[in-house]
């Protein structure tokens, strides 16, 4: 594991930057300047960034509808995407994915997905595609809880495991189906278990530990990378936020939440570490801060500004037209 | 230079020189392989329910791949495959099971590329048996490709002989574009003259299949047998048909459609699925928007009945279009 200071400070500003990311669109669609059905990732940055900031460029990551945590963890441009999100011409899209369609396969990011489960096979053709063509990387597909009780996430783990793919499927558990618990539709204690179904590796990680999460994703990837098969991971996390913006949160208690997003927030935490450890002063952490708001600022007024798409691309792209 | 062999035949002659000619093509499916890959094993292989992927296993080892009966697996799989740079030949035994395994055809592969603003590929061909003619009864011999004809981003195609089947099939698998494949059951056995070596015919290109005049008999897959048969009675009470074959239902050869319409005024569309929401009804409805004035009598749509398909002989055969039905709609628009 190779946690430098300028790795660090890196893992840091994507954690900063999709906490900050989140709060402001949690406030523009609140204000009513952003439309489309809006989830956010607050709360559970130490997954997406523990994980990505071990991937290479050859990987690809596969995400949900709760995307943009797992965009930005892999470094599709900050700009693109609130372009995109405000529909805009200039978005990484086109403005014509939204944000639970965001997507940049040039990073590798093959894309939030508004069906639930339905990135867990598409993650596994991409690791089948990488074992066959010998590319090296490996496919990881991010995915709550719930989309573990589809036949989607079954199917597509027996074939991985069945075949030695380099997969490596990271479960979100953040409590939580939507609106409710995973304990109430869930008859195992940890996800991980589901694994055994498959002879497959399993593990469990704290999901608000960036340096837990890092630990386990290092040794995950090795074992998907040395050809020894898939690897599902379980990460415990909490999404700090509702299901969507607008939830009004009736379901789970005050208490409960208060507790997480108290005494256990990712950010705190990797602040806490790296400060104690003296591998990154506080002061660089507060600079951070700084350029994460200004970039996000620009990246805001940017998009307000942008134009939107001319009416002409209402029917461009839906098939490759050929050269 | 060419041979007589059945569509299967013609299939699986398209399937070899595709592997050969592009090494990024794979074949995956439920028995598609069929066992014939076990290292130091001297056992034949099945190469599909129907054999139409016989002896691929053997010249092209590792790259056909039995799956698991796992359909939402198998098309999944095969759309993060396409997407990532493969190009995968996936097959569905039927198109009935399409209720198992729809969400990656029509979320996934039909929209990644419009989603992510024209930078996906997803190049992926599902073949897939369609159709009734075999008495395998209601969940084995429906046409559901009015589902896949009907959804944005998807191509679908439809051989009505081994000749097509082989070049439609290259071209499918070559195109950038998803392709739903269907190999009909009427017509999967029918043998014809096949050319040899590697030859396209394009996708969206209808093809008339007999000249006439007075009538446009338009079908695809496995009413154009058919058609042609009654087009060939029609001729001996003195009425010359068109025959079109379609090919492709989506894109749909609209030019040919009209052409034809507005050459013999009088249209018969042959299509062995239900009525409601079909390829008949859709190539109807294009007639009359965009051909009402060449329209010299009454549409007449010759399909299957709004009903399951039965098992019992005598019954499938009624829910079947045939050449009498047909002419019997060519009457009834005097």
């Amino acid at each position: 594991m190779d946690l430098t200071p300028e790795t660090l400070r890196e893992s840091y500003r994507r954690m900063r930057m999709i906490r900050a990311f989140e709060t402001k669109l949690g406030e523009l669609v609140t204000a009513g300047k952003m439309g489309g059905f809006m989830h956010l990732y607050a709360g559970e940055e130490a997954v997406a960034v523990g994980v990505c900031a071990q991937l290479r460029d050859a990987d690809t990551v596969a995400s949900t509808h709760r995307g943009h945590g797992h965009c930005i963890a892999k470094g599709v441009d900050v700009h693109g995407m609130m372009a995109e999100l405000f529909g805009r011409a200039t978005g990484v899209c086109k403005g014509k994915g939204g944000s639970m369609h965001i997507a940049d396969l040039d990073k590798g990011m093959l894309g939030a997905n508004g069906i639930v489960g339905a990135g867990i096979p598409l993650s596994t053709g991409a690791a089948l595609t990488a074992k066959m063509k010998r590319t090296g990387g490996v496919a990881v597909a991010f995915f709550g809880d719930g989309a573990t009780n589809q036949g989607a996430f079954h199917e597509a783990l027996n074939m991985a495991a069945n075949w030695k793919l380099p997969a490596l499927y990271v479960v979100e558990n953040n409590g939580f189906g939507e609106f409710t618990p995973t304990e109430f539709v869930v008859p195992v204690k940890d996800i991980a278990d589901r694994a055994g179904s498959y002879a497959m590796k399993s593990m469990i990680a704290d999901g608000m530990d960036f340096f837990d999460v890092t630990a386990k994703a290092v040794e995950a990837l090795d074992h998907c990378r040395s050809g020894r098969g898939p690897v599902l991971l379980e990460c415990k996390t909490y999404r700090f936020a509702g299901h969507f913006v607008g939830d009004p949160l009736v379901y789970r208690s005050k208490e409960d939440a208060e507790d997480w997003i108290q005494n256990r927030d990712p950010l705190q935490g990797f602040e806490a570490h790296v400060v104690e450890a003296g591998l990154v002063d506080a002061a660089d952490l507060r600079r951070i801060d700084l350029e994460v708001e200004e970039e996000l600022a620009s990246a805001v007024e940017a998009a307000e500004a942008a134009p939107f798409p001319d009416v002409g691309e209402l029917t461009r792209d839906v098939y490759v037209e050929a050269s | 230079m060419s041979r007589v062999l059945t569509l299967g035949a013609a299939i699986n002659e398209a399937l070899h020189i595709a592997m050969e000619t592009d090494p990024d093509v794979i074949v995956l499916g439920e028995d598609v392989a069929g066992g014939g890959d076990r290292a130091g094993d001297d056992v034949d292989e099945m190469g599909g329910v129907l054999g139409t992927t016989k002896g691929l296993v053997k010249a092209f080892p590792g790259r056909v791949l039995d799956t698991p009966i796992s359909e939402m697996g198998i098309l999944g799989t095969a759309v993060g495959a396409a997407v990532t740079g493969l190009r995968p030949v996936a097959e569905l035994m039927f198109i009935d099971f399409l209720g198992t395994c729809l969400d990656p055809l029509l979320n996934q592969a039909a929209k990644l590329r419009y989603m992510f603003g024209g930078k996906a590929r997803v190049p992926l061909t599902v073949r897939t048996v369609t159709g009734a003619g075999m008495q395998s009864a209601a969940q084995h011999s429906q046409s559901l490709y009015w589902i896949t004809a009907g959804i944005p981003g998807l191509k679908t195609v439809i051989p009505s002989n081994p000749a097509d089947a082989k070049g439609l099939l290259l071209a499918a698998i070559r195109d950038d574009n998803p392709v739903v494949f269907c190999e009909a059951k009427l017509v999967l056995g029918a043998r014809g003259e096949v050319p040899e070596g590697d030859y396209e015919v394009p996708l969206g290109v209808a093809n008339l299949a007999r000249e006439g005049g007075d009538v446009s008999l338009i079908g695809f897959g496995g009413t154009v047998p058919m058609c042609l048969a009654a087009a060939k009675k029609l001729a001996g009470e003195g009425i010359e048909a068109d025959v079109l074959d379609l090919r492709s239902l989506q894109p749909l050869d609209e030019e040919a459609i009209l052409t034809t319409l507005e050459k013999t005024g009088r249209v018969v569309i042959v299509d062995e699925s239900t009525p409601r929401s079909s390829v008949a009804s859709d190539v109807a409805a294009l007639c009359v928007d965009r051909g009402f004035d060449f329209l010299q009598t009454p549409i007449r749509r010759v399909t299957a009945p709004h009903s399951p398909v039965p098992f019992s002989r005598p019954l499938e055969q009624a829910y079947l279009p045939s050449a009498a039905k047909i002419i019997d709609a060519v009457r009834s628009q005097d």
